[in-house]
């Protein structure tokens, strides 16, 4: 699983074509946040993650919840990319019958490990699911997504209370700290001061790295795997750029949950290296 | 042409309308684009609270604004007023405190979001609250009339508006839109169809075919499932000797159990309900919805037949 850092970049880039090709398509989703968390996705998936695509439901695979489920394009592409799913049905997203439905469904979608769609849950199911690892004595972890917006849900930290408490050292948590949620930037909607201070205070490990740069990346997920930070829950709190890669959509709150029309697409492809201008 | 709108810009503009009484604030959890209360935001910023993505918190802060003689109304999606729902029910009802809440993106109408956005569900457990009206207008004009009726309701509500365009049917009308009043907006012997929310323009449609076959329906659109119009019930009982209820929701727990519940209670007449037949939605465009749910004008049509048949 080992991949070198232009190996993964290029992984990652493949991915951003893919994202924005499913929202163009669908005239409808959520582009902002699923460039933002589409390099950690890449790393996490290429060189991290112990999963069988052929056999998604294998009983012993790391589990990856994607708690802030509207950011599925970003799942698909790098579930396509790792071949659960076949670039095909990428073009199924938020079609009806199709296995992309608009937010990340484990009843739709191989290799998918959670229901999504309601921001504030996932930490809790990835709990449940480390907890399960525990009492089964297997040595599977769960990783799970969340964004910055949604850490203003209070179940997130009856979440982090609770798994701490539980010395949960197979849970690991990464942060899309993209500063932007629905309306508005989260520094206007509510602010959420030091945010590596509220995890530490929880009782979590707790490194923050810069999240479009993948040598970090690789650090950051050296640290959830160290031994020393498998005593407890660890979160790796990534800054990143919403709408990353994508100069219009870049720390654009209009972009949260908008379709780029066909010349913002075609600009896009040129970006993304795909056409030349 | 009919005017085509959206229930929930009939209520961003009915909190506009609202401004000028000092005692209206308005609450949001990060969903104001959606739900339209970004204009009341963008016009009164310091009468607009901002409770980031935490609907629980929402719902109990309004709940103290109101015990401090506020009017407050806060929004998010339909799916997500169902999180805050033992706040609702301990916090807001039970006290019977006059906490306006608003779901927007109700119905499988909502579309290519997917299940998780589609709310179901929320017409009937709302229902189940004391001291809370329920309501679920069809267009914006009516959202717009019954939003500017809640300051002088005293108690609390909840309204569910809808993300997606139906056609506007009370433009001029807008005096016939009172809490608690049916309106009946077609008249037949044949059939009565009482609908809300989007299925009321998919039942008008449904009466149009039905009149081309020799049926005559009334049509009616149930605005205010709580307090549910009990003599109009009694009326349509008496007048068609049939009925069918039209909703973008579960077939369990909404309009067509709130009519049911009179009629067995009162008066007798087969009841055929269209509703969500107790599954989860999928990502679907609107009218794609409609028909896997089997909720559209056709399957209106043919559960009024079918209601007939049973007379
Ligand atoms: C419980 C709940 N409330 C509201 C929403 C609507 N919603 C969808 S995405 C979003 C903003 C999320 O912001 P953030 O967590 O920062 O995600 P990102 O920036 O990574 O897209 C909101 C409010 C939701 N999905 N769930
Ligand atoms: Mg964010």
């Amino acid at each position: 699983m080992s991949k070198s850092i232009s190996e993964l970049e290029e992984i990652a880039r493949k991915c951003r074509v893919e994202i924005v090709k499913m929202v163009h398509r669908a005239q409808a989703g959520h582009p902002g946040g699923s460039l933002s968390e589409i390099d950690l996705l890449a790393a996490l998936y290429a060189t991290r993650m112990r999963i069988r695509p052929d056999d998604p439901k294998w009983s012993d695979r790391d589990r990856f919840i994607l708690s802030k489920g509207h950011a599925s394009p970003g799942m698909y592409a790098i579930l396509a990319e790792m071949g659960f799913i076949s670039h095909e049905d990428l073009k199924s997203y938020r079609v009806l019958g199709g296995v992309c439905q608009g937010h990340v469904d484990m009843k739709w979608c191989p290799g998918v490990d959670f229901s999504a769609g309601s921001l504030g849950m996932g930490l809790s199911f990835g709990m449940g699911c480390a907890t399960a690892a525990r009492l089964d004595k297997s040595d599977r972890r769960a990783f799970v997504m969340i964004g910055d917006g949604e850490m203003q849900e209070g179940s997130v930290w009856e979440a982090a209370m609770a798994a701490a408490h539980h010395e949960l050292g197979n849970l690991k948590v990464i942060l899309d700290r993209n500063r932007i949620q629905n309306d508005d930037f989260c520094e206007e909607q509510m602010r959420m001061f030091d945010i590596p201070a509220k995890w530490k205070a929880f009782g979590w490990n707790v490194k923050e790295i810069d999240g479009h740069n993948m040598n970090e990346i690789m650090e950051g997920l050296d640290f959830l795997e160290s031994p020393e930070n498998c005593q407890g829950p660890s979160i790796l709190i990534a800054h990143t750029i919403k709408g990353g890669g994508i100069s219009y959509m870049e720390n654009n709150p209009s972009f949260h949950g908008a379709a780029p029309n066909d010349e913002q697409f075609h600009q896009a492809m040129i970006e993304l290296g795909e056409v030349e201008a | 042409m009919t005017r085509m709108a959206a229930t929930r810009d009939g209520y961003g503009q009915a909190l506009l309308d609202l401004a000028g009484n000092e005692k209206v604030v308005v609450l949001e959890a990060d969903l104001g684009k959606s739900t339209k209360s970004l204009h009341f935001r963008k016009a009164y910023p310091h009468r607009t609270i901002s409770c980031g993505i935490g609907e629980q918190n929402m719902l109990l802060v309004g709940a103290g604004l109101a015990a401090s003689g506020y009017i407050p109304f806060a929004s998010t999606f339909a799916i997500f007023t169902e999180r805050a729902f033992e706040q609702m029910r301990n916090g807001v009802a039970r006290p019977n405190l006059a906490v306006h809440l608003c779901g927007s993106h109700g119905g499988t109408h909502t579309g290519t979001d997917g299940s998780s956005a589609q709310s179901i569900e929320d017409l009937a457990v709302f229902r189940t609250l004391p001291n809370v009206v329920v309501m679920h207008p069809c267009d914006d004009v009516s959202t717009r009339e019954l939003t500017m009726q809640l300051p002088a309701l005293g108690k609390p509500s909840y309204m569910r508006t809808a993300r997606n365009k139906t056609p506007v049917l009370y433009d001029g009308r807008e005096n016939e839109v009172k809490i608690g009043k049916g309106i009946v907006l077609s008249e037949g012997n044949d059939v009565a169809i009482i609908a809300c929310g989007v299925l009321v323009s998919e039942s008008l449609k449904a009466a149009e075919s039905l009149a081309e076959e020799g049926i005559n329906a009334t049509v009616v659109d149930m605005h205010t499932l709580k307090p549910i119009d009990g003599q109009l019930i009694d009326d349509l009982v008496a007048q068609c000797g049939a009925l069918v209820t039209a909703e973008d929701h579960n077939v369990i727990g909404g309009l067509g159990s709130a009519v049911a519940e009179h009629i067995v209670a009162n008066s007798f007449a087969p009841l055929e309900m269209v509703g969500v037949p107790d599954r989860f939605g999928e990502s679907g465009q609107a009218d794609e919805m409609l028909e896997i749910m089997k909720i559209s004008a056709p399957y209106i049509a043919l559960a009024a037949k079918k209601a007939i048949s049973r007379k």
